[in-house]
């Protein structure tokens, strides 16, 4: 019944949205936080140029700055990241542009999670004597992050999906191979239903987990 | 100005501060530069490749006006099909019988958890082997088949949390008077909770537009995003351009959006006559609303 599926990497295809995934999920986290600190600072210039980033990229579809990495930096630019192969240099823009956007995602999370900590918090630890650098890094942020997980885990989970759109570039992803699948093979439902269990797979342990841990680390008031 | 993190700044912090911006700006500067440096290398702000965007009305009339008609159409379309269906499944999980609820339940979960761009492939596949549509019209449907898909079980979720908001009081004083199960919902519990959604569903229209551009890129759908290829090709390879273009439209467009999502969430939070409880529009954007809408109950607000 399944024997459609010789001849093609399937795991292979999963793997690459995994790694995909788990790179643009670190790049994003690293760029969302260091916007969502920069949103709160007392600099205005900062908080300008935060709050400018997150509305232009949260209003642009994905899907054109993933195709602008592939047909503006490298075809246009020649930017490849330092990587010498085309399927290299496609993964790599697929990444940055991934990352780009979803760290706008993270920021807002963030934002709101710096949010919900008391201003008690913040002004227990400047009587202190703290800075602002070590107010937003030993007490704000921890407990911010804490009360974030389960919207962190919906832009984990809506980045996994996103992940689909790179095939729009040819990076060889699992919608990549589906679509290559559909065209030879004449099996449509059973290779629909292929993919949707492995992004099902993929997608639910994810939002489980993290449900689980958002309950396990809220800091509780 | 104080704010959870700092207070009002002395003359220390205004030092340190002005320290910052300068620092910022300078590397602002430096990015910029490399930017422009970059671009102007490779002749892409030069004149001739703008240009045509602001002389003449030609690539406006030939790539950009048609491809916009077609984003929207294939938006509009989702959307009004979407709503509907998305009340159907929302009221379908809050069902008092598990034969509505469990499947209502499943149908929403599992179109959540799969990639639009996904179901749009096998939408065109499954129109192009089991119907008889011209390719125009299938690649249409198709994009339209899998917003639809999506995006009426994001909507099915905002209008469960919708009806979820409002206090138990309605649905017993509707009792009360002797409504049946079907007249409570229609009369009393949907209209209330449709103000508390309205923020939420106007920006699941963001969601739905920016996916649209899906359709673009892997369908070859003619919409705005597809008309970048053959306008670089017709202008002289001035793709930096036709982005620009095609991006500040998508900004606009969508900017106005959300803006007016977040100003009618502002405004109904504060309204005397709602519960004032409203389904926030939560960290959501793109294919990425997934999980069920924020709900901020705002006591606040009396």
């Amino acid at each position: 019944m399944f024997d459609f599926l010789d001849g093609y990497d399937l795991l292979g295809a999963f793997w690459v949205t995994v790694q995909l995934t788990v790179y643009s999920a670190l790049g994003s986290l690293i760029w969302g936080t260091l916007l969502a600190g920069m949103k709160v600072s007392p600099v205005p210039l900062m908080r300008g140029f935060a709050t400018g980033y997150v509305n232009v990229v949260r209003n642009i579809p994905l899907t054109v700055i993933i195709v602008f990495s592939s047909l503006g930096l490298y075809s246009t630019l020649n930017i490849s990241l330092g990587a010498s192969e085309i399927t290299d240099v496609n993964f790599r823009l697929a990444v940055l542009a991934l990352s780009a956007y979803t760290a706008a995602f993270v920021c807002e999370a963030l934002r709101s999670g710096i949010n919900t900590v008391p201003v008690g918090q913040a002004e227990a630890a400047r009587a202190l004597g703290l800075s602002f650098t070590q107010v937003l890094r030993l007490i704000i942020l921890p407990q911010a992050f804490r009360s974030v997980v389960n919207p962190l885990s919906n832009v984990l989970i809506a980045l996994t999906k996103n992940t689909t759109v790179a095939s729009a570039i040819g990076v060889m992803e699992a919608s990549y191979l589906m679509k290559g699948m559909i065209e030879n093979e004449a099996q449509l439902i059973l290779i629909s239903a292929v993919f949707a269990f492995g992004f099902i797979v993929l997608t639910l342990p994810t939002g489980l987990i993290l449900g689980w841990v958002s309950k396990k680390v809220a800091v509780k008031r | 100005m104080s704010s959870v993190l700092y207070d009002a700044q002395g003359p220390r912090a205004k030092r340190r501060n002005i320290l910052y911006t300068v620092l910022f700006v300078l590397v602002a500067a430096a990015v910029v530069w490399w930017v422009y440096d970059g671009l102007a290398s490779k002749h892409q702000l030069d004149w001739i490749k703008w240009k045509p965007f602001f002389t003449s009305s030609q690539p406006w009339e030939t790539f950009i006006w048609p491809g916009f008609q077609n984003t929207i159409k294939a938006a509009f379309f989702a959307l009004i099909i979407a709503l509907p269906l998305g009340a159907l499944f929302g009221i379908g999980r809050l069902s008092e019988h598990r034969w509505m609820r469990a499947p209502s339940a499943v149908v929403v979960e599992f179109f959540r958890a799969i990639p639009v761009l996904i179901l749009m492939v096998i939408a065109n596949q499954a129109y192009s082997e089991y119907t008889e549509l011209d390719p125009e019209t299938r690649l249409l449907y198709a994009v339209i088949t899998g917003l639809v898909l999506y995006n009426a079980s994001v909507l099915a979720e905002i209008v469960r949390a919708g009806i979820l908001t409002l206090p138990s009081g309605q649905t017993d004083a509707a009792k009360a008077i002797g409504m049946r199960k079907g007249q409570t919902m229609v009369f009393v519990l949907l209209p209330q909770a449709v103000t508390a959604m309205l923020p939420a569903i106007v920006s699941q229209i963001v969601v739905i537009v920016k996916d649209t551009a899906l359709g673009g890129a892997v369908l070859s759908f003619p919409e705005l995003l597809a008309s970048v290829r053959p306008m670089a090709a017709n202008y002289g390879a001035n793709t930096i351009a036709c982005f620009t273009i095609i991006a500040v439209i998508y900004i606009a467009l969508n900017f106005s959006l959300t803006s007016f999502a977040s100003w009618l969430e502002r405004r109904l939070r504060r309204a005397k006559k709602s519960t004032g409880a409203v389904v926030g529009t939560g960290p959501g954007g793109a294919p990425e609303t997934v999980g069920a809408p924020v709900v901020i109950m705002d006591s606040s607000a009396s």
